[in-house]
Order: structure tokens, then C-alpha cells, then sequence
């Protein structure tokens, strides 16, 4: 069901099997890529920042920007029993999705220990499009055991996604020729004729902001690009890497695997990976609709009460507090958890984390030792930290129908 | 009649912030504003349809992310973007990039002179030693060396810890820093001509001083020790324009209950039994309260809306002689296109942050000759930004808007005074001096607005258009800002304060002023202190 990058060794590059994979917006992405910043996901190279990571968060919160998310995997569920299988693979109650809507999803193992988190789209009664940020084809045939009617097709490597994030996005796609983008609500899908192809927009994002996503057949990708650019240019258009969308998220107060939680089916030791309510996705988890993978484990463990919760931490000072040991007094004799991802949030002036914490611990005090190293020297700073609700970033435009030009 | 808790004089801002803490401390506060705009200096408005100035003030880096954090100036509506790249105009189509990005950087200085490009690190990391020393006075009152209060000790203790901490050679550097010249200052690091220029023109901004006249090199500091998210001497634009600033301040008073009244220009502060006691508005109306807190410069506080009898000998001398001289202009432009520029390549992170037409050392200081003899320059020096490149929210999309810095430019003229004719003058003289360097940038002009330091003075109250509310030089800083004796914005006569940037630690947006004086009369008044301590990020 998947077509292979080439790998076979050619003549010329005796390297070419151990090279990452392009994305289809590789050449605009690489001429731009100034500091030959690279990392990789999914076998394809993907940048970590094209300039400077802050200039590029703040083109995603004050401008328009663009996040290459080809690598993300996609898959087409298609069939009769395309909805049950999903239904029954996620935790959430999709059955109840209108149509060219979208809405974000985990899914679990037996254990209700969630394997990863991902977005489904209907696109009709009996098609879906499901995309998540590691592989998930296993998973999914597995899902679709004892259901008759059902088609799993992956996409990935066919259909180029563009993430375009930031405050003059819905200007520039107007320009653009969209006509009527500004009706679509958060989560809504519209698709539009583009060069001969189809452009599906979703307004979803990773950025906590007003963004689109931008789905397309990869060999018009670069055809969306250029056009994207030459109008985005008069609205500070720029693209963004990992590290800068790694901020937006964080202040959004989104999750990101590898950081608030490690893939179920990828963990070695006993729960060192995480049940949704663990993430303080409790609102994910629908045990009024039919039966879904995890749910047992995941009824008793809402009745026991998660061991650790996802919490956002507003910390005194301005020292990131990444991989931060919290504890409950500021002698730091009594440990009760740890900082997934800590920043400086430019955006709301505060110093912001994501941390797991012992649920019991959670209203009690709790302190930070954050080390950090100066001019070689390490050092210490024990600070205050305060729970946080809300998200750190949450515009109003965000949520605004129609969003306004800026 | 309604009594006021206090009564704030001047909605820019640091009134603002000012009457902010005092609100939050359950104090009942009205700010008085003679305009019928808000913002003072930290002002945005839109002259020309779509295009939006930043009138006086252009860029944000002093602006202390304590006072950002604490009064929730983010949910207020404030954000602070910084802007990338910055190009030195030379002589003879000579060219200095300054990239965002340290090795770029060391490239380019290394072009120019691989000397320079060495000297660099040394400059940077005794200039960020300097402005860190500074920092931590930022948000504290300057301890009075004269008095004997367990308070004052503890601070002199406080800064002399601080300032032992430098090191034995550091400690004679500093003290030889505070009273030099930038030009002297860089000699000692660079040998190239335009380097040295396009770093010492920070010392002269806003100054009526030249390179070379003693005390600039502390301007120079004063102009790199701020910040932005921590990067120190970044420099950032507030989205929407300086007004955004004080738009988000006034925001954050209002919703602690605290009042704001445009269009009253105040009279003059009325003092009874030797205390103040409220203040006449132009218009006939008077309002009463427990305290009053001017944030007028500290000259126009005591010469123009005070009795003199009501002052103690002395103090109007003082404010009469307060050195506040006016040196700088003020041209926006609004522009149909994005202007080019000779010799700097089309590469977007550089070719629209700022620009500065500099000229050379020599020519830096022949415009101060100019400014000394009562006229303007025809070789001024321009501190250029294009806020539009970044803020999708001040222009038009593809129109700009091109801030410009005028150094410098006499309060008063030789020739007599400034009429519009003149100011007109002196506005075509910026825009012939840009086109040299960016042929074809008068076609681009769409609207202007010229402000010499006549107009600033007129329209925003500082006093010969000064932008500091006084210069920054030694004999008015700490303990001296604005007069000895008088540092800790208490003023000589009892429950008159003061919060301007006539105040330590002086100008530069940075809301300093206003959240210290606060600070000082809340403690006057026994309340519980509202003002925060500063989080330096160096600490």
C-alpha cells in the first residue's frame, strides 16, 4: 500500500539509500534554508529553523508563515465501515462528525496507554483522512480486523501538506482566489479547484493561532508554493522550522510526542508512556459511544484518578525550565515531577512549561530546580511556579469567523 | 466635589503605568492628558489613510519585561516584535551590513577591516558587562549619598557590591566610560571609519552632543543595555506602533478602576498650606486629590504649571537651568513601494530593519557643528526603521512606512523662529539626504509628516522636543536625575512626585519611571507595594 522512495543505489551517489527523502517543497525550502538547519522526520529531511527560530515564531504570531508538514502521515480510510473502525480505534465519538469537518483524536492500546494523537477528517459518509506524526500502518490493520467494508490507503508520500499559520493568513488565501475562506470556522474543511488539481484547506494548526492547512497533490506543490509566495510576500510570508513551531505550540499548550509523551507501542520500561487522562486529555475520552480499544483500562483509570497529570506552569523568573525536576517544597526534599518542555514565551512574557506532576501533589506548592549554565559554569535557581488553566497564547482571532485582515 | 486618591498629569507612558500600581493598589487615580490622544511620546496615530505612524518614539527595548509581565500587558494587547538586520550607510556608496546572525556578522566586519571583526568580541562582551551593571538599577530608587536613612546605606551597600563585582581594572574602566566621549570610547576597539560611526551614533541619539563631546559613551550605553526576550541590545517594534504601549497600559489602569480624562490640559498644580492638593485644567475645571504626580518634564513641571511662590528658593533655578535641550527631529514617511538602497543586495532580513545614513565619524560631527550654530545639517545623521516590513498592521500590504531619526536638529533657529516653511525645509533636507543613498525614494513618497523639536515641544509637552525629558548625561543621572537631593520622585513641595523620564533611570519607553515613583509613594502612603522587583535576565 505504500510507494517506496527509491533506494536502490545508483552509479552516482553510492550514499543515496542512507540520504533522507525531499519533500515536495524541497527546492523553495532549500534555497531558503539559510542556516543549512536540518533535522529529519519520518525519513524525509525537515528543517529545524530556515533563518532564526524566534524571527520565525514571530512571523507565525505577528505575520504569516508556512510549516512544511509533507512528513506527517496520512492515511485515506475509506468504506462502508470506514466510520465504525475509526470509532472503534479512537477514543473520542467521531460518529457524531458533520461532514468536511475535522477533529483531533488519540488512540490507545489495550492498556488505554495512548499510542499517538492525530487528526481525522470527513471528507464523506464513508471517507476519511486520518493524519498522525509517526507511522501508523500496523496499527491500522490491525484496527480494521473483523471489519469487512473498510480501505486503509497511505498517502504520505502523495499528497504535499502546508501548514500556514499566523494573523494574515486568511488575507493572503483570499488574495489568493479562495473564495469564501473567511466563512470557514475552526476545524472546517473547503476544497477548492487549483491549477487543474484540487486544494483542500482545513482551518487546523499546531500553532494555537489563526492558521489554515493546505492539502494538495505533490506534483502541484510547488505550483501552491509560488503562488503562495508571491502574494504572501506583502504579509511578511516566511517558512518556519521545528524550533520555532516547538514555541507556538508550547504556548498554545499543545502536546508533542517525544516531549509530553513517549508512543505506547515504542515503550521499553513499565508506564513510562501515558494514558490521555495522564495528558489531561480527559475530554478525549467518550465512554458513552460503543466500544473502543482501551476502554476498560481507561474507565478504571478515570475512576482510580490518573498517577500524573499534564500540567502548564507559569514559573517566576525567566530561566527555561526544560527538564526541570519539581518538587512540593523549596528545600526540594520531596519530588513530584518533572518539566516536559519549558521556554520564555515572547508572547505572553512569562516563563512557561508543561510538566507531569503527581496528581495528588497538583494544588499543593510546587517549586522548580531549574539548572543553567553560564559561561561554562552551572548553576541552580530554585522558582516558584503557579499552575496556569488556560493556554499561555489563546487570540481571539484564533476562534474569530470571519478572522479579520491582521 | 470628588477627591481623587491622586492625580496623574500626562496620559504618555509612564503616567500611565504610573497611575497603573497605584490603582492596583485600591488607590482611586485620574490621569490628565492635554491631549485628546493618549501616549505621550509612545503615541500612534494615523495621518494618512491606511498608514499608521509611530510618531515620536519608533523602536522598543528598554521597555522592562517585569513591569510587561506583571501588569498582563500581553492580554492587554501588547506585543513586541523584534526587528532583524540593520545597513550603515557610508561615504563614497560604502556599505555595512549588520546580519542577524553571528558568523554572517563576523563576515562582513571582516570585510570591512579583520581587525574590527576581532575587536568585536571584546567590545560586545565589556559593553554587555557595562549594561549589566546599569540594568540593575533600573528598577530601583537611587539611593541618596548624602542622607543617613538605613535605606539609602542599604542601597549604596547594594551598588557597591555590585559594582566591586566588576573587577579592579573593570572598576577604573567604568568610572573612565561614564565620563567619555563614544568616539574615544571606540577608538580603543575599532580602526575602521564607518564601524566606529555606526557604533557611535547611539551615543549621540537624542543628545545635544557629538561624537566626540565627553559623556556620550554612557548614551551610547543607555541606548544598548535593553533588550528584547532576553537578547541584550535587540531592539523590537511594538505591533500596532509605540501607541500599542500605552494603549495596553491604559488598558491594564482601566481595569483596575483607574480613570483617564483627554482634552484637559492642566493649568496648574495647586498647592495649599505648603502641600499639593489637585490641579486647575485649562479648561476652568479643578480637580482635587490626596497627591499629585506629574509626568511633564521636570522643567515644564516647575516653570510652567507651578506657582513659583509655592516652591522652596532654589528649585525653580534648578528647573530653570535643567540641561533638557532639544537636538532631534522626526520625519514619517509613507511610502507606495519599498524603497531600494545602492549597494545593499535584495535580501529581506537586512534591507528593511534599519537603516542608518551615517556618513563618516567626520561627518557626524559637522551636523553637530551645524546644530551648535542654530541651523539644520544638509548631512544629517538618520536612524531609519521600516516598521511595515514587519508589522502587517501599520501599512497597507506592499505600501510601507519609513520612520526617521534626525540628528540633529536646533530647538531654536539662528534665523529666527521655526515657521512651516522652514520645518518643510528641514523635511526635504531628510528625504535629499535618503535619496543619495536610494535614488528614485522621492517618487515613493505617498504622505509626510515633519516634526521638528518646535512641533514636538507643541504637540507632546517635552520641553524643546527633547525625547529623554532631559539629557542623559552624568551631572543628571541616579542620585543627580533630575535634581540633586530630589532623585527619589519626591519633589520639594510635600505630596507632589514626580514619574517622568525626567526621573532615573530616564528615557526610552522603558515604564521605569512611572512603576518606581509608584513604588516611592505607595510607601509614602503606607500601602502594600504593588510595583515589581526587576528580573534581569543576566542575573
Amino acid at each position: 500500500m505504500n510507494e517506496i522512495a527509491d533506494t536502490t543505489p545508483n552509479q552516482t551517489d553510492p550514499f543515496a539509500g542512507e540520504r533522507p527523502m525531499q519533500s515536495p517543497f524541497h527546492p523553495r525550502q532549500a534555497a531558503l534554508n539559510l542556516r543549512e538547519s536540518w533535522s529529519a522526520w519520518n525519513g524525509y529531511r525537515f528543517a529545524e529553523c530556515y533563518y532564526d527560530p524566534e524571527f520565525e515564531y514571530f512571523c507565525v504570531r505577528n505575520a504569516c508563515a508556512t510549516y512544511d508538514i509533507c512528513p506527517m502521515q496520512k492515511y485515506f480510510v475509506t468504506g462502508a465501515d470506514a466510520e465504525a473502525m475509526l470509532n472503534r480505534m479512537v477514543t473520542r465519538d467521531i460518529s457524531k462528525m458533520k461532514m468536511n469537518r475535522v477533529t483531533y483524536v488519540v488512540w490507545c492500546n489495550d492498556e488505554g496507554r495512548m499510542i499517538d494523537d492525530g487528526t481525522i477528517f470527513k471528507l464523506a459518509p464513508d471517507r476519511f483522512m486520518l493524519t498522525c506524526g509517526s507511522s501508523c500502518v500496523a496499527w491500522l490493520k490491525m484496527s480494521s480486523f473483523g471489519f469487512v467494508n473498510v480501505h486503509c490507503e497511505d498517502v504520505s508520500d502523495q499528497m504535499a501538506g502546508l501548514s500556514f499559520q499566523g494573523p494574515s493568513t486568511c488575507a493572503v488565501l483570499k488574495k489568493l482566489g479562495l473564495d469564501g475562506i473567511e466563512n470557514a470556522k475552526p476545524f472546517d474543511i473547503r476544497h477548492f479547484p487549483f491549477a487543474g488539481g484540487e486544494l483542500m484547506v482545513s482551518r487546523t494548526g499546531f500553532t494555537g493561532d489563526l492558521g489554515y492547512e493546505l492539502w494538495i497533490d505533490k506534483s502541484l506543490a510547488l505550483e501552491l508554493w509560488d503562488r503562495l509566495y508571491a502574494i504572501g510576500a506583502d504579509y511578511g510570508i516566511q517558512p518556519f522550522g521545528e524550533a520555532a513551531t516547538n514555541m507556538a505550540r508550547l504556548e498554545a499548550g499543545f502536546i508533542m510526542p517525544d516531549m509530553e509523551f513517549n508512543e505506547a507501542l515504542k515503550t521499553v520500561h513499565l508506564r513510562h508512556d501515558h494514558t490521555p487522562f495522564e495528558l489531561n486529555l480527559g475530554w478525549l475520552v467518550d465512554f458513552k459511544k460503543p466500544h473502543f480499544n482501551g476502554r476498560s483500562a481507561l474507565w478504571a483509570e478515570k475512576q482510580r484518578g490518573p498517577e500524573y497529570i499534564l500540567t502548564k506552569l507559569d514559573i517566576e523568573g525567566n530561566k527555561p525550565a526544560q527538564h526541570s525536576w519539581l518538587y512540593a517544597n523549596k528545600r526540594c526534599t520531596r519530588e513530584i515531577g518533572y518539566v516536559t518542555s519549558g521556554m520564555w514565551s515572547p508572547a505572553a512574557k512569562a516563563n512557561i512549561a508543561l510538566a507531569m506532576i503527581r496528581s495528588e501533589y497538583v494544588k499543593g506548592e510546587i517549586w522548580a530546580s531549574i539548572d543553567y549554565e553560564k559561561e561554562l559554569r552551572q548553576y541552580t535557581k530554585i522558582a516558584r511556579c503557579t499552575v496556569q488553566n488556560k493556554p499561555f497564547w489563546a487570540p481571539a482571532r484564533a476562534r474569530a469567523t470571519p478572522p479579520g485582515d491582521f | 466635589m470628588k477627591r481623587y486618591d491622586a492625580i496623574i498629569i500626562g496620559a504618555g507612558h509612564n503616567g500611565l503605568t504610573n497611575a497603573a500600581y497605584l490603582a492596583r493598589a485600591g488607590l482611586d487615580v485620574v490621569v490628565v492628558e492635554k491631549n485628546d490622544y493618549i501616549g505621550g511620546a509612545a503615541v500612534s496615530r494615523e495621518l494618512h489613510d491606511g498608514w499608521v505612524y509611530s510618531n515620536c518614539s519608533y523602536v522598543c527595548s528598554m521597555m522592562r519585561q517585569a513591569i510587561h509581565r506583571d501588569l498582563d500587558l500581553s492580554r492587554h494587547g501588547l506585543m513586541l516584535v523584534p526587528y532583524l538586520g540593520n545597513v550603515s550607510f557610508g561615504e563614497g556608496g560604502q556599505v555595512f551590513q549588520g546580519y542577524h546572525d553571528e558568523q554572517a556578522n563576523f563576515l562582513e566586519l571582516k570585510r570591512h577591516s579583520p581587525h574590527d571583526a576581532d575587536s568585536m568580541h571584546r567590545f560586545q562582551a565589556d559593553l554587555t558587562r557595562y549594561a549589566q551593571f546599569i540594568r540593575k538599577t533600573l528598577m530601583r530608587t537611587p539611593p541618596d549619598p548624602a542622607s543617613f536613612k538605613p535605606r539609602d546605606i542599604r542601597e549604596l551597600i547594594f551598588l557597591g557590591r555590585q559594582f566591586w563585582t566588576l573587577g579592579e581594572r573593570e572598576i577604573y574602566e567604568y568610572i573612565r566610560f561614564f565620563t567619555m566621549s563614544a568616539a574615544e570610547f571606540l577608538e580603543d576597539y575599532f580602526e575602521n571609519d564607518l564601524i566606529r560611526a555606526s557604533m557611535a551614533t547611539p551615543g549621540i541619539i537624542g543628545t545635544a552632543l557629538g561624537v566626540y563631546s565627553p559623556g556620550s559613551a554612557y548614551i551610547l550605553l543607555h541606548h544598548v543595555m535593553g533588550d528584547v526576550d532576553g537578547s541584550i541590545g535587540a531592539w523590537g517594534l511594538a505591533r500596532g506602533g509605540m501607541g500599542a504601549i500605552s494603549n495596553a497600559i491604559a488598558s491594564a489602569l482601566q481595569a483596575a478602576g483607574g480613570e483617564i480624562r483627554t482634552g484637559s490640559g492642566v493649568q496648574q498644580i495647586i498647592v495649599r498650606n505648603g502641600k499639593a492638593c489637585g490641579v486647575a485644567l485649562e479648561n476652568g475645571d479643578e480637580i482635587n486629590a490626596g497627591i499629585v504626580v506629574s509626568n511633564l518634564d521636570a522643567k515644564r513641571t516647575f516653570t510652567q504649571v507651578m506657582d513659583r511662590n509655592d516652591l522652596p528658593p532654589g528649585i525653580y533655578k534648578k528647573a530653570k537651568n535643567f540641561k533638557i535641550r532639544g537636538s532631534s527631529g522626526k520625519v514619517n514617511i509613507a511610502l507606495s513601494g519599498l524603497p531600494k538602497f545602492t549597494n545593499v543586495p535584495d535580501n529581506r532580513y537586512i534591507n528593511r530593519g534599519g537603516q542608518a545614513f551615517i556618513g563618516s565619524m567626520d561627518s557626524l560631527e559637522r551636523a553637530y557643528d551645524c546644530w551648535k550654530r542654530g541651523r539644520w545639517s544638509d548631512q544629517p545623521f538618520i536612524e531609519a526603521v521600516i516598521p511595515s516590513a514587519w508589522d502587517p498592521t501599520v501599512a497597507p500590504p506592499g505600501k510601507h512606512w519609513m520612520s526617521n531619526f534626525v540628528q540633529y536638529c536646533p530647538p531654536k533657529l539662528a534665523d529666527g523662529p521655526w515657521t512651516t516653511e522652514k520645518r518643510d525645509a528641514f523635511g526635504q533636507s531628510v528625504v535629499d539626504r535618503i535619496e543619495q543613498y536610494s535614488p528614485g525614494f522621492s517618487d515613493l513618497i505617498v504622505h509626510m509628516e515633519v516634526r521638528t523639536p518646535h512641533e514636538i515641544e507643541n504637540e507632546v509637552g517635552l520641553t524643546e522636543g527633547n525625547i529623554f525629558q532631559g539629557e542623559l548625561t552624568i551631572d543628571q543621572l541616579l542620585f543627580n536625575r533630575p535634581f540633586p537631593g530630589y532623585a527619589q520622585y519626591r519633589m520639594p513641595v510635600k505630596n507632589l512626585y514626580m514619574c517622568g523620564s525626567s526621573t532615573h533611570p530616564g528615557g526610552g519607553v522603558s515604564a521605569t519611571c512611572g512603576a518606581n515613583a509608584a513604588r516611592e509613594i505607595l510607601m509614602d502612603l503606607r500601602r502594600p507595594n504593588t510595583v515589581p522587583e526587576d528580573d534581569c535576565y543576566d542575573e
